[in-house]
């Protein structure tokens, strides 16, 4: 039996048409923005499977680009996205590629910041507006976003973890999910963890503080 | 008392047990869940239904036109036609406000998935509007919506409510037999009463296909909606009269499943099969640019 609750049921409230190619795609968009930090110059944005082939009909390529300029996906503003992102004075690259890929709602998001600095985010709209990051600037990930996350960018050596976790006990923030994953050549690994609790700015300080072995705190 | 009921028969000795409706079972199993509380749970549903009541307004109100410009404002046409029909004043505004909720879906308004975005027209329709003639107030209404939440949820964990799973009958059949619940509980029918009409729903368009032309939530999306919500209210009425359905309500979750299970899968959201496959749907999705999904 599964933990369904009454609001998988009746919900999202969303913009339409499609849970999966419209809300999807915008939360997909909203992770990536929030990802990079909010900062947004120029965005490309690729998509892949049936967001390619059928993702113009249900606005996917819309749903995206006001998900990268912080829309949710219930913000009545989505249709007019695109407006937005010239009015914002973002530039915007799409993309629609015929690459195989394992999920068939897939897509791309590259965005470059204001200092030039680049974030490159992929994931896929898994159903029910429900979706899951795989890979951040190359490094393969897993995480949904439906809880406060941290996204934690360290070398790959003993003890950042428990630095990491120490932290996070003495504010009191409890940790749901814990997971590592690394670049085997790189030395590189992100440390995703998330949290019952929102993380505070103070807390990301300490962690970047503290923990010389981490070059890089985000949290979505 | 443990409420994490997976069946209708759980359902129902739960209710009898505690001597409470089936949308009251589904508040207790959502605090049981430990996430939120009863007041954020309401709260939130009662969210979910100003979006229910604005989505309606706008789709009669604002001319709707599609993303494709496929469709839009035969919820209006009905609407302003509504005193001459044959079904009646009251059903005809039930289905034009079925049909408004999904064209605002298709132009990218905002709608409340129930349970997915292509059936949101059905719940919303027939319970705001029969509760306007009615006078069912909001708590009531919101209560309708938990009921409806616990046909679905028992569908969804027990056979599927998505098109591309199950075909249209796994959308706008479930949201069907949830309404007809929900109207039926808010009427002052029993448990059995409502879950009899929800068996009731699900029978009546057991083994519909989900065929969308050129793949869109449009057409032919809107007008199942607006039989959805018929479904609805016909089948509450009929267990509300003290109809009863010969096969209980799991069974036909149970071969609404095995159905959806022989359904090619050209039947089952692909857009390959059925309408999608005309000569029209396919000169359609051309004229789009849009592919037909392999």
């Amino acid at each position: 039996m599964s933990n369904y609750s009454a609001f998988d049921i009746i919900g999202p409230r969303m913009i339409g048409p499609s849970s999966s190619h419209t809300a999807g795609a915008a939360r997909l968009g909203y992770m990536a923005w929030k990802i990079a930090g909010g900062n947004v110059k120029r965005a490309e944005l690729t998509l892949y499977g049936s967001f390619a082939k059928t993702g113009r009909g249900h606005g996917t390529d819309k749903a995206l680009a006001a998900g990268v300029l912080g829309m949710e996906p219930d913000d009545e503003r989505l249709r007019y996205s695109m407006l937005l992102m010239q009015e914002a004075g973002v530039e915007l690259v799409i993309q629609y590629s015929d690459e195989d890929v394992d999920e068939p709602n897939t897509a791309r998001i590259r965005i470059t910041d204001s200092k030039g600095e680049v974030t490159d985010v992929v994931g896929s709209s898994i159903g029910g507006g429900s979706i899951v990051i795989t890979e951040i600037n190359g490094l393969k990930v897993e995480f949904s976003g439906e809880y406060p996350t941290l996204i934690i960018r360290q070398r790959d050596v003993p003890g950042v973890i428990n630095g990491v976790t120490s932290i996070l006990a003495r504010e009191q923030i409890n940790v749901a999910f814990m997971r590592v994953f690394r670049h085997q050549k790189s030395n590189e690994a992100y440390m995703i963890i998330e949290t019952d609790t929102q993380v505070p700015e103070r807390t990301k300080q300490l962690i970047l503080d503290w923990c010389p072995e981490i070059s890089e705190v985000r949290s979505v | 008392m443990n409420y994490f009921f997976s069946s209708g028969e759980d359902l129902l000795s739960i209710c009898r047990a505690e001597g409470i409706t089936i949308g009251e079972a589904m508040i207790r199993r959502e605090v049981l869940r430990g996430e939120m509380t009863r007041t954020d749970i309401i709260d939130e549903m009662s969210k979910n239904l100003a979006t229910m009541r604005t989505s309606i307004k706008e789709g009669i109100e604002v001319h709707q036109s599609s993303v494709s410009g496929l469709t839009g404002e035969d919820a209006e046409r009905l609407y302003r036609y509504k005193s001459r029909a044959l079904m009646g004043e009251r059903m005809a505004r039930i289905v034009a406000s079925s049909m408004a909720v999904v064209e605002v879906n298709a132009s990218m308004g905002k709608i409340v998935a129930a349970p997915t975005a292509g059936s949101s027209g059905i719940l919303p329709s027939t319970l705001i509007v029969c509760g306007e003639e009615r006078g069912w107030d909001d708590s009531a209404l919101i209560l309708g919506l938990f009921t409806a939440s616990a046909i679905g949820l028992i569908i969804a964990d027990k056979a599927t409510t998505a098109g591309a799973v199950g075909g249209c009958q796994a959308e706008t059949g479930t949201a069907a037999a949830m309404a007809a619940a929900a109207l039926t509980e808010l009427s002052g029918g029993t448990p059995h009463m409502a879950l009899d009409a929800a068996a009731i729903a699900l029978k009546n368009i057991m083994g519909l296909v989900c065929d969308p032309v050129a793949g869109l939530v449009e057409c032919p999306c809107i007008k199942r909606n607006a039989i959805g919500a018929a479904n609805a209210v016909l089948s509450a009425d009929l267990a509300l009269s003290g109809i009863t359905s010969l096969i209980p309500f799991d069974e036909c979750v149970a071969a609404m499943k095995s159905v959806g299970k022989a359904m090619n899968a050209d039947l089952r959201e692909t857009a390959r099969g059925g309408l999608a496959a005309t000569p029209t749907a396919k000169r359609i999705a051309k004229q789009l640019g849009l592919a037909q999904t392999e």
